[in-house]
């Protein structure tokens, strides 16, 4: 594996590893690490860092809403362009193009359920190319980004053995 | 009621000790586990369900399923180059531990002298007392990195012995033998006719080069059984899973105490080891890359406290040099006071004095509080 994966992958399991740590954890000096990163950072392969919550053990949960969206293109106007427009809204914190019975995929956070709605039915539906909408708001997340969430697995082996 | 000469002469074993002391602690961080701390893939706990939903609940042939053998004889040729026939070179067995029974009651008649190289899993030597054998330890040496060379043999005296048995890569060191290295065992083998009996569980845990196995060495087909299993590669230790591989008379002869005694090995298990074998190899790939990350922080903190640890390149242990004279009383000390457990070598036999057994089947954040609590120990 290249240095460059190998950060990557450590990274994914948990980005706040130390250089120390990672540097531990491969071939490379924790000057190296941090080299990398950087150079990861340069590039546009690391885009940013985020924590993943588990927001129903937070007291002010916040709303989460998939909204499929349908649109129509026209000479002028191209997926992108529609893609740009929506992601400069604060409130979209996902946005993709899937194949399938709809075109994007979007992601959507708000404080309220009213304050999502008012959103998609405010700022999304009108945009002229964008024939339909369909919001399913988010009742339970069990597992994002590959953490499972929950009380975790306890370690139920033997303390000791051969 | 009285217990047999047999059973009486082999004595418990040492690690219980540790054991006890460290199930009395509370928030104790263990790096004494001789399992996988991952569970075992979803997929084969899936295919076992599955199975048990259509009550697939009957004994197997006595020697496994027959697509299990075939599953097993394309894998180790493809991983191995071992050539195996599913009808009468393999059998299925509860645990690679039962296979290796199987090979000593019926393999090694009373009075026949087994080579144990030592340190080793703590149960070759009671498996060649249990069988009427005579076990010889075979002391490596830390300048050899644990490694079984022609010479420890000879000075052992295994010249004698009728069969040697050996586990790499090593619990519990972590040591690791190249194709070079297994051909001066093989020559020593042939030269004074012993049987082999290759421990291989820990195969698929290989991190410097590849796993060579001494079957596929010139003239060692005819003289070894291997053993294998799904306990450490895919996590299934609770599932008791493991196989033998050798020539049709000794795989024959040792199905024949297992037919009596066991009669087949699990059959939900048996599900799950086909399903690890037709679509794991991706969750074994990462296991092994998280012990690889493990044991590159485990060694390089030890290199930091200086301590003195070989390179250890295989299964998930490394078995540094302990810092003080007395590896039993720094074991001891090290749970009481700073609640980590490790093991110390002597309770693996021969060789293994003066040195500690440290798994790294931890989650790096244990793995990483716990050296720093022996980096306090220390001071």
């Amino acid at each position: 594996m290249s240095s460059r994966a190998e950060i990557l992958a450590l990274l994914r399991e948990n980005a706040r590893y130390s250089a120390e740590d990672m540097a531990r954890q491969t071939d490379l000096d924790p000057a190296e690490v941090e080299d990398v990163i950087a150079e990861l950072e340069a590039d546009g392969v690391i885009a940013g860092y985020q924590a993943i919550i588990d927001y129903r053990e937070l007291e002010d949960e916040r709303v989460r809403a998939l909204v499929e969206l349908n649109v129509t293109l026209d000479r002028e106007t191209s997926y992108a362009d529609i893609a740009e427009r929506l992601a400069k809204f604060p409130e979209v914190e996902g946005l993709r193009l899937v194949s399938g019975d709809y075109d994007f995929d979007m992601e959507v956070e708000g404080d309220s359920m009213s304050e999502v709605s008012r959103f998609i039915s405010e700022k999304v539906a009108p945009v002229p190319e964008i024939t339909q909408t369909v919001t399913h708001y988010v009742m339970e997340s069990y597992k994002e980004r590959g953490i499972v969430f929950g009380d975790g697995d306890d370690d139920d082996r033997l303390s000791v053995s051969p | 009621m009285q217990v047999s000469d047999r059973v009486d002469g082999v004595p418990p074993s040492g690690i219980r000790r540790f054991f006890e002391l460290a199930e009395e602690m509370d928030d104790l961080i263990s790096l004494g586990v001789g399992e996988p701390d991952f569970s075992a893939p979803w997929s084969a706990r899936d295919a076992a369900i599955a199975s048990l939903e259509r009550g697939e609940t009957s004994y197997t042939a006595n020697r496994g399923k027959r697509e299990l053998r075939e599953a097993i004889a394309d894998h180790q040729a493809e991983k191995y180059g071992l050539g195996y026939d599913p009808d009468d070179e393999i059998i299925v067995t509860t645990g690679a531990s039962e296979g290796l029974d199987l090979a000593m009651r019926a393999l090694v008649d009373p009075g026949d002298t087994v080579a144990v190289a030592q340190p080793s899993y703590i149960s070759y030597v009671p498996g060649v007392m249990f069988a009427g054998g005579e076990p010889l330890p075979v002391p490596t040496r830390a300048e050899d990195e644990f490694k079984l060379t022609r010479e420890v043999l000879e000075d052992a005296g295994a010249q004698e012995a009728d069969a040697l048995v050996y586990c790499y890569p090593n619990n519990p060191t972590g040591a690791t033998m190249t194709g070079d290295e297994l051909e001066a065992v093989a020559a020593f083998c042939r030269e004074h006719d012993l049987i082999v009996l290759a421990d291989e569980i820990y195969a698929a845990l290989t991190y410097e080069h590849d796993h060579t196995s001494i079957a596929t060495l010139p003239g060692m087909r005819e003289r070894t059984v291997v053993f294998n299993g799904f306990s450490k590669a895919y996590a299934m230790t609770g599932l008791r899973l493991g196989y033998a591989m050798g020539p049709a008379k000794a795989i024959g002869a040792m199905n024949r105490v297992h037919q009596y005694t066991m009669l087949s090995a699990p059959t939900t298990a048996q599900h799950a080891a086909l399903d690890a074998l037709e679509n794991c190899d991706d969750d074994v790939a990462d296991m092994r890359e998280q012990y690889d990350r493990r044991r590159n922080f485990v060694l390089s903190r030890f290199s930091e406290m200086g301590i003195d640890c070989f390179e250890a390149a295989g299964a998930f242990y490394a078995f540094p040099e302990c810092p003080t004279d007395d590896a039993q009383a720094f074991a001891e000390d090290l749970i009481q006071e700073k609640k980590v457990a490790v093991v110390p070598g002597d309770v693996f036999g021969a060789g293994g004095s003066g040195h500690l057994r440290v798994s790294y089947a931890t989650g790096l954040d244990d793995l990483k509080t716990a050296l720093n609590r022996i980096e306090a120990f220390m001071d």
